[in-house]
Protein backbone atom coordinates (compact mmCIF):
# COMPACT_ATOMS: atom_id res chain seq x y z
CA UNK A 1 0.00 0.00 0.00
CA UNK A 2 2.56 2.25 1.04
CA UNK A 3 4.72 1.25 -1.11
CA UNK A 4 2.23 2.08 -4.16
CA UNK A 5 1.92 5.74 -2.65
CA UNK A 6 5.37 6.25 -3.10
CA UNK A 7 5.57 5.28 -6.55
CA UNK A 8 2.40 7.59 -7.56
CA UNK A 9 4.77 10.90 -6.22
CA UNK A 10 5.78 13.15 -8.55
CA UNK A 11 8.99 13.30 -10.29
CA UNK A 12 9.42 16.96 -10.94
CA UNK A 13 7.32 19.42 -9.15
CA UNK A 14 6.34 22.40 -11.25
CA UNK A 15 6.76 25.46 -9.07
CA UNK A 16 4.92 27.65 -11.54
CA UNK A 17 1.72 25.06 -11.12
CA UNK A 18 1.61 25.03 -7.49
CA UNK A 19 0.24 27.94 -5.28
CA UNK A 20 2.60 28.28 -2.64
CA UNK A 21 1.06 29.27 0.70
CA UNK A 22 2.24 32.56 2.24
CA UNK A 23 4.55 30.74 5.09
CA UNK A 24 6.76 29.65 1.78
CA UNK A 25 6.28 32.87 -0.33
CA UNK A 26 7.79 34.92 2.87
CA UNK A 27 10.41 31.87 3.33
CA UNK A 28 11.50 32.37 -0.24
CA UNK A 29 11.09 36.08 -0.51
CA UNK A 30 13.50 36.39 2.65
CA UNK A 31 16.26 34.14 1.05
CA UNK A 32 15.94 36.50 -2.50
CA UNK A 33 15.62 39.51 -0.21
CA UNK A 34 18.81 38.27 1.38
CA UNK A 35 20.84 38.01 -1.82
CA UNK A 36 19.88 40.99 -2.81
CA UNK A 37 21.15 42.89 0.49
CA UNK A 38 24.33 40.99 0.09
CA UNK A 39 24.60 42.22 -3.53
CA UNK A 40 23.98 44.57 -4.40
CA UNK A 41 23.02 45.98 -0.83
CA UNK A 42 26.48 45.82 0.86
CA UNK A 43 28.37 47.82 -1.68
CA UNK A 44 25.98 50.43 -2.11
CA UNK A 45 25.18 51.51 1.57
CA UNK A 46 28.81 51.81 1.59
CA UNK A 47 29.58 53.48 -0.82
CA UNK A 48 26.57 55.65 0.95
CA UNK A 49 28.63 55.95 3.98
CA UNK A 50 31.45 56.38 2.69
CA UNK A 51 29.90 59.57 0.21
CA UNK A 52 28.38 60.86 3.60
CA UNK A 53 31.49 60.53 5.61
CA UNK A 54 33.83 61.67 3.27
CA UNK A 55 34.05 65.21 2.27
CA UNK A 56 31.55 68.48 2.28
CA UNK A 57 31.90 68.02 -1.52
CA UNK A 58 30.90 63.87 -1.51
CA UNK A 59 27.87 64.65 1.02
CA UNK A 60 26.58 67.16 -1.26
CA UNK A 61 26.66 64.91 -3.76
CA UNK A 62 25.19 62.30 -1.45
CA UNK A 63 21.86 65.29 -1.24
CA UNK A 64 21.82 65.82 -4.49
CA UNK A 65 21.37 61.91 -5.54
CA UNK A 66 18.55 61.26 -2.43
CA UNK A 67 16.79 64.45 -3.25
CA UNK A 68 15.74 63.40 -7.28
CA UNK A 69 12.30 61.77 -6.91
CA UNK A 70 13.62 59.11 -9.53
CA UNK A 71 16.11 57.86 -6.57
CA UNK A 72 13.63 58.02 -3.75
CA UNK A 73 11.32 55.84 -6.03
CA UNK A 74 14.49 53.43 -6.65
CA UNK A 75 15.33 53.19 -3.30
CA UNK A 76 11.58 51.89 -2.21
CA UNK A 77 12.78 48.18 -3.30
CA UNK A 78 15.69 47.85 -1.06
CA UNK A 79 13.92 49.76 1.37
CA UNK A 80 11.01 47.01 1.30
CA UNK A 81 13.75 44.12 0.95
CA UNK A 82 15.60 45.44 4.49
CA UNK A 83 12.11 45.00 6.07
CA UNK A 84 10.43 42.44 4.82
CA UNK A 85 13.98 40.43 5.51
CA UNK A 86 14.05 41.99 9.10
CA UNK A 87 10.42 41.10 9.90
CA UNK A 88 10.70 37.46 8.56
CA UNK A 89 14.10 37.33 10.61
CA UNK A 90 12.38 37.78 13.85
CA UNK A 91 9.45 35.78 13.05
CA UNK A 92 12.23 32.79 12.47
CA UNK A 93 13.87 33.74 15.90
CA UNK A 94 10.64 33.13 17.91
CA UNK A 95 10.13 30.00 15.49
CA UNK A 96 13.44 28.94 17.39
CA UNK A 97 11.88 29.70 20.52
CA UNK A 98 9.17 27.16 19.55
CA UNK A 99 6.67 29.88 19.46
CA UNK A 100 4.01 29.73 16.81
CA UNK A 101 4.99 26.80 15.78
CA UNK A 102 1.45 24.92 14.77
CA UNK A 103 -0.15 25.90 11.30
CA UNK A 104 -2.57 28.48 12.22
CA UNK A 105 -0.10 30.61 13.83
CA UNK A 106 2.60 30.19 11.48
CA UNK A 107 0.00 31.66 8.56
CA UNK A 108 -1.29 34.25 10.62
CA UNK A 109 2.37 35.21 11.70
CA UNK A 110 3.31 35.17 7.70
CA UNK A 111 0.68 37.35 6.86
CA UNK A 112 1.85 39.65 9.87
CA UNK A 113 5.22 39.65 8.43
CA UNK A 114 3.69 40.55 5.14
CA UNK A 115 1.85 43.01 6.29
CA UNK A 116 4.55 44.94 8.76
CA UNK A 117 7.19 44.80 5.81
CA UNK A 118 5.02 46.73 3.71
CA UNK A 119 3.75 49.17 6.09
CA UNK A 120 7.16 50.33 7.45
CA UNK A 121 8.14 50.33 3.74
CA UNK A 122 5.28 53.01 3.59
CA UNK A 123 6.36 54.63 6.62
CA UNK A 124 10.05 55.30 5.92
CA UNK A 125 8.63 56.06 1.81
CA UNK A 126 6.91 59.00 4.10
CA UNK A 127 9.81 60.21 5.79
CA UNK A 128 11.74 59.92 2.55
CA UNK A 129 9.50 61.94 0.83
CA UNK B 1 16.26 12.45 1.28
CA UNK B 2 19.75 13.30 1.71
CA UNK B 3 22.36 10.73 -0.08
CA UNK B 4 26.01 11.57 0.42
CA UNK B 5 27.20 9.67 -3.14
CA UNK B 6 30.45 10.72 -2.65
CA UNK B 7 33.13 12.76 -0.33
CA UNK B 8 31.35 15.86 0.58
CA UNK B 9 33.20 19.33 0.57
CA UNK B 10 32.01 21.05 3.71
CA UNK B 11 33.64 20.30 6.72
CA UNK B 12 33.41 18.64 10.05
CA UNK B 13 30.68 19.36 12.59
CA UNK B 14 28.99 21.93 10.65
CA UNK B 15 25.71 23.68 11.63
CA UNK B 16 25.85 24.38 14.61
CA UNK B 17 28.00 27.52 14.95
CA UNK B 18 26.61 28.72 11.89
CA UNK B 19 22.92 28.57 12.97
CA UNK B 20 24.34 30.26 16.25
CA UNK B 21 25.79 33.08 14.50
CA UNK B 22 23.33 33.94 12.31
CA UNK B 23 20.72 34.14 14.95
CA UNK B 24 23.41 36.14 17.41
CA UNK B 25 24.47 38.56 14.93
CA UNK B 26 20.70 39.31 13.56
CA UNK B 27 19.71 40.20 17.14
CA UNK B 28 22.93 42.78 17.56
CA UNK B 29 22.29 44.22 13.99
CA UNK B 30 18.78 44.80 15.46
CA UNK B 31 20.06 45.80 18.39
CA UNK B 32 22.54 48.49 16.39
CA UNK B 33 19.43 49.56 14.44
CA UNK B 34 17.23 50.10 16.99
CA UNK B 35 19.70 52.26 18.94
CA UNK B 36 20.77 54.49 15.87
CA UNK B 37 16.55 54.85 14.93
CA UNK B 38 16.96 56.47 18.63
CA UNK B 39 19.70 58.53 18.13
CA UNK B 40 18.39 59.95 15.11
CA UNK B 41 15.27 60.43 16.56
CA UNK B 42 16.14 62.58 19.03
CA UNK B 43 18.93 64.47 17.37
CA UNK B 44 18.91 63.96 13.56
CA UNK B 45 22.00 65.13 12.37
CA UNK B 46 21.29 68.07 9.31
CA UNK B 47 24.93 68.56 7.88
CA UNK B 48 27.75 67.17 7.27
CA UNK B 49 29.67 68.68 10.07
CA UNK B 50 27.12 67.24 12.54
CA UNK B 51 27.68 63.61 10.58
CA UNK B 52 31.13 63.65 10.97
CA UNK B 53 30.99 64.49 14.26
CA UNK B 54 28.58 62.00 15.30
CA UNK B 55 31.04 59.25 13.50
CA UNK B 56 33.92 61.02 15.50
CA UNK B 57 32.74 59.42 18.44
CA UNK B 58 35.25 56.38 19.14
CA UNK B 59 32.06 54.12 20.46
CA UNK B 60 29.72 54.94 17.38
CA UNK B 61 32.51 53.50 14.90
CA UNK B 62 33.37 50.62 17.30
CA UNK B 63 29.32 50.36 17.60
CA UNK B 64 29.15 50.72 13.57
CA UNK B 65 31.82 48.16 12.73
CA UNK B 66 30.66 45.38 14.72
CA UNK B 67 27.33 45.89 13.18
CA UNK B 68 29.14 45.45 9.86
CA UNK B 69 31.14 42.40 10.73
CA UNK B 70 27.43 41.27 11.70
CA UNK B 71 26.54 41.83 8.43
CA UNK B 72 29.25 40.16 6.21
CA UNK B 73 29.20 37.01 9.14
CA UNK B 74 25.57 36.85 8.56
CA UNK B 75 25.68 37.59 5.07
CA UNK B 76 28.37 34.85 4.37
CA UNK B 77 26.11 32.38 6.31
CA UNK B 78 23.17 33.10 4.39
CA UNK B 79 25.25 33.03 1.15
CA UNK B 80 26.76 29.73 1.94
CA UNK B 81 23.52 28.35 2.68
CA UNK B 82 21.74 29.07 -0.13
CA UNK B 83 24.99 28.29 -2.40
CA UNK B 84 24.81 24.81 -0.90
CA UNK B 85 21.20 24.68 -1.74
CA UNK B 86 21.20 25.43 -5.38
CA UNK B 87 24.66 25.11 -6.51
CA UNK B 88 25.45 21.22 -6.87
CA UNK B 89 28.73 21.14 -8.92
CA UNK B 90 31.65 21.28 -6.42
CA UNK B 91 33.91 23.44 -8.54
CA UNK B 92 31.27 26.00 -8.75
CA UNK B 93 30.54 26.34 -5.64
CA UNK B 94 33.57 26.53 -4.18
CA UNK B 95 34.51 28.77 -6.91
CA UNK B 96 31.32 31.28 -5.77
CA UNK B 97 31.92 30.65 -2.37
CA UNK B 98 35.72 31.75 -2.57
CA UNK B 99 33.99 34.91 -4.37
CA UNK B 100 31.91 36.09 -1.78
CA UNK B 101 34.21 35.45 1.10
CA UNK B 102 36.87 37.98 -0.69
CA UNK B 103 34.16 40.25 -1.27
CA UNK B 104 33.34 40.44 2.44
CA UNK B 105 36.56 40.70 3.56
CA UNK B 106 37.55 43.71 0.71
CA UNK B 107 34.43 45.20 2.42
CA UNK B 108 35.19 44.41 5.78
CA UNK B 109 38.44 46.52 4.93
CA UNK B 110 36.34 49.19 3.26
CA UNK B 111 34.44 50.12 6.18
CA UNK B 112 37.42 50.03 8.49
CA UNK B 113 38.78 52.89 5.91
CA UNK B 114 35.31 54.66 5.98
CA UNK B 115 35.19 54.92 9.64
CA UNK B 116 38.61 55.63 10.66
CA UNK B 117 39.65 58.10 8.33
Amino acid sequence: MEAKLHNKRPKHLNLFKIRQPLPAVVSILHRISGVLLFFPGIPLMLCGLQMMLGSQQSFEALQDYLRSPMVKLMLLSPLWFFFHHLCAGIRHLFLDLHIGVALPQARASSKLVFAAGLILTTLAGLMLW
Amino acid sequence: MVKQHKLAVTGAHYGLKDWLVQRVSAVLMAIYLILLAGVLFVAAPQDYAAWKSLFSHQWMRIATFVFFICVFWHAWIGMRNILMDYVHPTAIRLTVQIMVITALLFYLVWTAEILWS
